[in-house]
């Protein structure tokens, strides 16, 4: 569209060039822990240039950008209504947010799609064509899907996330699923071989319509647990709708940033599963659904509590300490509290670290984010395999809020869902307390023999609070 | 076949350019630490929100009251995708710098 040499086009292409180079050492440097925090400042640097040479150069058909102050006005309450949600958003609530701004980029690239469609529609229809079959149709209907079922896609995943939503796991709306994938991709054909008749547009609504639909049943199904690789998944599917726009617009700054994020999350979907010991596909259709029978000899066994008085003196007289937090000390907001008991023991002498199993929280990298919140010092944080190496020396485990990174079914039971999983192995370590709102079985909802392990013994209660009385017992000890 | 040979021929460009993205993406992100997953999902999300160039150029072009309209609230949506992603990112690094002393 603009392949006319004129030096604002020129300029233009060469800050897309610009912008592209920053996406990619943007995202190599974000791929490092020294360099992140610069990575993203310079892809937001790429950014801010490719938007700011847009208005001002962006020509086509030989018409510059009208409609400049409507579009400053919505760039100011976008940017608005971004920056107050970000800086307000408690750290545990970070995975939401991601979702949510995942969801308005691809609302965003439907938008583009349901408003350039008529166009294209009467540009056809004028120029005598008998089907909408070209380069920009596909684009227009492969942005409209899957923007479409990304945007629904995250919002499911936020309730989810948020608590609002539980799962539905039937076996029918996999097949409700799998047909409305095969309608959609049927009803992108027929649109494909529609005859082009300016002002008929009412197929691409309702096309859009159906995405959205399928959008919400493909996350349906999906276990909570497994929320954090759906959104890193329709975080690609957002780069793939971005990149359609590239297409449509001959635009080499959204073709690159949409395509390097589709591959990059791809990427990172696939590295996130493998984390869990899973497959993608596995994920989607959810092997976790049925509960597995192995643990149910676990329930006449019994389990030892124990009181806030003798898990202080125990903490208090231990050489060795090791931490294991979870997503219910995220849950409690309990990350400070839990940093004043490491405090109070390092004071007695006692040694505290913390084992970080790579999938605990809601996101990998949740915890390492929560503890720094809370001022834990990064060289307290130790890495699961590093962990594991050390617990046989270890005097006491406490369990903040985790269950299955520390469950034993995952190297014992063949049979057991999470069976091949990596865990945190407490059960090595001399004590293990098991700090613990009730009895439920974890996210995975599967049992926990760890639980009725001879060296474990239960501090029930909720985190927050659990945490407190027992940091006020050692300190009047 | 001659209308697929054709669609590769005047889309060339973007094929190469898309081909090529495909395996850059792969290649930087495949060691990254699983400390840095979220942070670097959480960026590559703002980068995606590049889509909102072309909710620019849809509403700079915008002729009737509903275009400019719809093309308002996808800057806007595209905008909170951009600014958000890239916020909320780094709030999380700032953490893990502040560890780093």
């Amino acid at each position: 569209m603009n392949e006319i040499f004129t030096i604002q086009n020129s300029i233009l292409e060469i800050s897309y060039l610009g912008a592209s180079l920053l996406f990619i050492l943007g995202l190599k440097k974000l791929s490092h822990p020294l360099t992140a925090r610069a990575g993203n400042l310079w892809a937001a640097a790429g950014m801010t240039a490719a938007i700011v040479f847009t208005i001002l150069f962006h020509q086509m058909d030989g018409k510059g950008i009208g409609n400049i102050p409507w579009i400053l006005a919505a760039l100011a309450i976008g940017s608005f209504i971004g920056w107050y949600a970000s800086v307000k958003v408690k750290m545990t609530a970070m995975p939401q947010m991601v979702s949510i701004f995942n969801g308005m980029g691809g609302a965003c690239a439907a938008l583009i799609s349901l408003m350039e469609f008529p166009h294209l529609q009467d540009e056809l229809a004028a120029a005598g064509h008998t089907h909408m079959l070209t380069g920009p149709a596909i684009a227009i209907l492969l942005g409209l899907m899957i923007g479409s079922v990304s945007f629904a896609g995250s919002m499911i995943a936020f309730l989810k996330l948020d608590g609002r939503l539980g799962d539905i796991k039937t076996p029918a709306l996999r097949i409700v699923n799998l047909s409305f994938l095969v309608v959609l991709l049927v009803a992108l054909v027929v649109i494909m071989y529609m005859h082009p008749v300016s002002g008929n547009n009412w197929p691409i609504y309702l096309f859009a319509l159906a995405a959205l639909i399928y959008g919400v049943t493909f996350v349906m199904p999906i276990g909570g647990a497994d929320m954090p690789v759906v959104i890193s998944l329709l975080n690609s599917f957002t780069g793939v709708a971005a990149a359609m726009g590239g297409f449509l617009y001959n635009n080499q700054a959204m073709l690159t940033g949409g395509i390097l994020v589709g591959s990059a999350g791809t990427i990172l979907t696939i590295l996130m599963t493998r984390a869990m010991n899973r497959s993608l596909l596995n994920v989607i259709i959810g092997a976790f659904g049925v509960a597995s029978g192995s643990g149910s000899e676990s329930e006449d066994q019994t389990v030892k509590e124990i009181s806030l008085s003798d898990a202080a003196v125990l903490l208090s007289y231990s050489q060795k300490v090791y931490i294991v937090p979870g997503y219910g000390l995220a849950v409690a907001q309990a990350q400070h509290l839990c940093h004043d008991l490491d405090n109070l023991l390092t004071d007695k002498g006692v040694e505290v670290k913390y084992a970080i199993h790579p999938v605990a929280g809601r996101m990998p990298g949740h915890m390492n984010v929560l503890l720094a919140e809370a001022d834990v010092p990064y060289e307290k944080l130790v890495e699961m395999e590093d962990a594991n190496n050390e617990m046989s020396n270890t005097d006491v485990v406490i369990v903040i809020g985790a269950n299955d990174v520390v469950n034993p079914a995952a190297e014992e039971d063949p049979s057991s869902p999470i069976y091949g999983m990596p865990i945190i192995r407490a059960q090595d370590a001399r004590n293990v307390i098991v700090m613990k709102r009730s009895m439920a079985a974890g996210y995975a909802a599967i049992p926990n023999n760890l639980f009725y392990h001879p060296k474990n013994r239960m501090l029930f209660g909720d985190a927050k609070a659990t945490l407190q009385k027992l940091v006020a017992e050692i300190k009047s000890l | 076949m001659t209308e697929i040979l054709q669609f590769f021929w005047d889309n060339k460009d973007l094929i190469f350019i898309i081909i090529l993205s495909v395996y850059l993406g792969i290649e930087v992100i495949s060691h990254v630490p699983a400390v840095l997953h979220t942070p670097l999902m959480s960026g590559s999300n703002a980068i995606h929100g590049v889509v909102i160039i072309g909710a620019i150029i849809v509403m700079g072009h915008a002729e009737s009251t509903l275009a400019l309209i719809l093309g308002f609230v996808a800057v806007i949506l595209g905008t909170l995708n951009v600014v958000g992603g890239f916020v909320v990112t780094d709030r999380m690094l700032e953490m893990f710098k502040k560890k780093k002393k």
